[in-house]
């Protein structure tokens, strides 16, 4: 357990829960990651697989009914899912930041912008209204906001849909956070627009050293973002490793699936152009693998028995089809 | 800006036109006033003096142009019941259904939107549970009920407050006010709480409903999400984006409890427009009953106009795009 870099952040058998008049649903169950400083982590999944819930369990933001259930969650290596709700909030965009999926919404249309920068400036750092304006106008230049002197008056409602995410990344890195959540930063922006929005994502992470959790749809933009990925699938990871392996030599039928390719796992030669059928609702989660009514590969365990996250090749994937392999305790982590 | 301002003012003059025509039509509605004038004894030639008199035997246009100039200039004519001047009598009734619904709606406010604020914030509480119930009969009980039951309480049962009577009043400025006295100060807690209360409920559940909404926003989860503190959320961010439906509903309700403080007025002998107005039906006094309308109906023009400014200060999608705010 002692290597190189210790994680910046770290996920253990995390689950969340809803407790429903209708029972209690599993959104998220038994999910373990890391990320280190500086890394970008991409995060995929279908819809309603429990990326979202997951970047929100991690800023202590889960609203009720919904609640961490068990398992732990460490910054630097320090637990913060049981914190008081006020040492939370001064980690909120101080040590965490976080960006969500739609610009246009993100900002309280009163104020202006630099109210909102200096605003979230002051609440983390020691700095009088000019020094904070200053750095604001720092921020703004930083994430390519023209005539940013200027523009720092402005009012959300006078900046185009991919100025403002602009604004709100600015708005992510005031505190100058060691981790930025990132979930959907592109989906709601035009196409031609979404490319440099991610770009700029990269180059800052990279300048600041900050690390990533990029929640995205687009496998374009894992691949030219991410160091490692995770597949979520039905609330539970499926497999995590690193982003060259995971697309071209992805170990869990889902995932191969999901890339349209051929599992590589010994002698089955057979297409997946996609995969049939859709995730199971949360209270319909079946027994044994959550993916087993969709796999091409299922067989009598997946059925029974719930596969753990599994060495399989340069990565790790939750399916019995590496059962065979030899399984290192120390690797089971 | 200005363009909207003379756009909003043009409209204000439309209705006051409205309104003017419709308190000029209750001359020629309510009987003839020339028969209620004169003696029941006065001969056809005397009637048809009086008629050319007052300028009855011209064509109603003409009619109606004298009077509204007349109105304009503040001049609606001798009441029939008091024999005194309309707009005398008005003046000096205006400030006491003026000081009324100040502080009833001052007390709808103040007590209106931290109730809304905290049940909004605390939904699930009893508390709030407890202040959505004894709302809703608030808003449920006809005011006129609510004064009752208030009179018989603390003015018959505890005899802390007067029941009736504005108290002693001090004139300050040709304006007679009850703020200066402890009589005229005890005389108007029952009286506003009476006319207040229906709007406090409302604002206080128009305030929580709004907070709710609000809550769910994306900017405010945002809000949350940069750590800022719960104050700067809740009172910074939310509820200064549930002020413009608040203003406007308030703008309106004001309004009304000018408009309705007749009822209490009547429950209260408060001596304001209100209880004058009554009166005036009761005696078919027409001038007066006229006066009142138009005199609400500006009321009304003023209270939206300001509404409609107070927006542009609140809301900056306004204040840039002029274009898109004549929609509103
Ligand atoms: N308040 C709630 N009550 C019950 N279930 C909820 C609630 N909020 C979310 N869920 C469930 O949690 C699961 C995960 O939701 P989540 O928003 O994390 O999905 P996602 O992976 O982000 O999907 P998307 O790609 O659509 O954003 C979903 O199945 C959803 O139905
Ligand atoms: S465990 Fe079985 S059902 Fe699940 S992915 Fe692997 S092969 Fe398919
Ligand atoms: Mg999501």
């Amino acid at each position: 357990m002692s290597q190189a870099p210790s994680p910046l952040l770290e996920v253990r058998h995390l689950r969340v829960e809803f407790n429903t008049r209708r029972g209690t649903l599993v959104a998220i169950d038994d999910v373990s990651f890391a990320i280190a400083p500086g890394e970008v982590l991409g995060v995929v999944g279908e819809s309603g697989a429990g990326k979202s819930i997951t970047g929100t369990a991690i800023i202590g933001l889960l609203e009720p009914p919904g609640r961490i259930a068990a398992g732990e969650i460490r910054l630097e290596g320090e637990r913060i899912d049981n914190l008081p709700a006020e040492a939370m909030r001064k980690i909120r965009g101080r040590r965490i930041g976080a960006i969500f999926q739609d610009p246009l919404t993100s900002l309280n249309p009163l104020y202006t912008v630099g109210r909102q920068i200096t605003e979230t400036i002051q609440t983390h750092l020691p700095m009088n209204a000019a020094e904070a304006r200053a750095r604001a106008v720092d921020l703004l230049k930083e994430v390519g906001i023209p005539a940013a002197e200027r523009r720092i008056d402005h009012y959300p409602h006078q900046f185009s849909g991919g100025m403002r995410q602009r604004v709100v990344i600015a708005l992510a890195l005031c505190a100058n956070p060691r981790l930025i959540i990132a979930d959907e930063p592109t989906t709601a922006l035009d196409v031609s627009i979404q490319a440099q929005i991610i770009q700029l994502l990269k180059r800052l992470g990279r300048e600041h050293g900050t690390a990533v959790m990029l929640v995205t749809h687009d496998m374009g933009v894992i691949a030219e973002t991410a160091d490692r990925v995770a597949v979520m699938y039905a609330g539970r990871l499926a497999e995590i490793g690193p982003v060259q392996e995971v697309i071209h030599n992805p170990q869990h039928p889902y995932t191969a699936g999901l890339m349209g390719s051929i599992p590589a796992i010994g002698q089955e030669v057979e297409r997946l152009p996609q995969i049939e059928g859709s995730m199971p609702r949360l209270d319909a989660i079946p027994k044994g693998c959550a993916f087993n009514p969709r796999c091409p590969k299922v067989f009598d365990r997946c059925r029974e028995e719930r596969p753990d996250l599994l060495p399989a090749g340069a990565t790790r994937a939750a399916c019995w089809l590496h059962a065979g392999k030899a399984v290192d305790a120390d690797e089971r982590r | 800006m200005i363009a909207f301002v003379i756009r909003r003012m043009a409209q204000g003059v439309i209705v006051m036109l409205v309104v003017g025509f419709i308190a000029f039509s209750l001359f020629n509605f309510v009987g003839d006033p020339v028969s209620l004038m004169l003696p029941p004894e006065a001969t056809q030639a005397d009637r048809q003096a009086m008629r050319e008199n007052l300028g009855l035997d011209k064509p109603f246009y003409v009619q109606f142009a004298t009077f509204a100039s007349n109105a304009v200039q503040g001049n609606f004519g001798i009441s029939l019941r008091l024999g005194r001047p309309v707009s005398t009598l008005l003046v000096e009734r205006l400030p006491a259904t003026l000081e009324l619904a100040f502080v009833a709606a001052t007390l709808a406010l103040v007590v209106g939107i931290p109730l809304g604020v905290y049940t909004g914030l605390n939904r699930n509480s009893w508390l709030s549970r407890v202040f959505l119930t004894v709302s809703l009969i608030g808003v449920s009980l006809p005011t006129f009920l609510i004064g009752i039951f208030l009179i018989l309480i603390f003015a018959v049962w505890l005899g802390w407050l007067p029941s009736f009577g504005r108290g002693d009043t001090v004139m300050v400025g040709g304006w007679s006010t009850g703020f200066l006295t402890g009589s005229g100060l005890k005389a108007l807690i029952l009286p506003s709480i009476t006319l207040g209360l229906f709007q406090l409920t409302l604002i206080m559940r128009l305030v929580r409903s709004e907070m709710l909404e609000v809550l769910r926003t994306d900017y405010i989860k945002f809000a949350r999400a940069r750590g800022l503190t719960n104050r700067a959320v809740n009172f910074g961010h939310a509820l200064r984006n549930t002020l413009v439906p608040v203003i406007t509903i308030t703008g309106l309700q004001l309004g009304a409890i000018i408009a309705f403080a007749i009822i209490t007025e009547t429950v209260f002998q408060w001596p304001g427009m209100g209880l004058l107005f009554i009166q005036a039906v009761q005696f078919a006094d027409i001038p007066v009953m006229a006066a009142y309308l138009c005199l609400i109906g500006f009321i009304f023009v003023v209270i939206n106009l300001v509404v409609d400014m107070l927006y542009y200060f609140v809301d900056p999608r306004l204040r840039i795009d002029t274009g898109a705010a004549g929609g509103h």
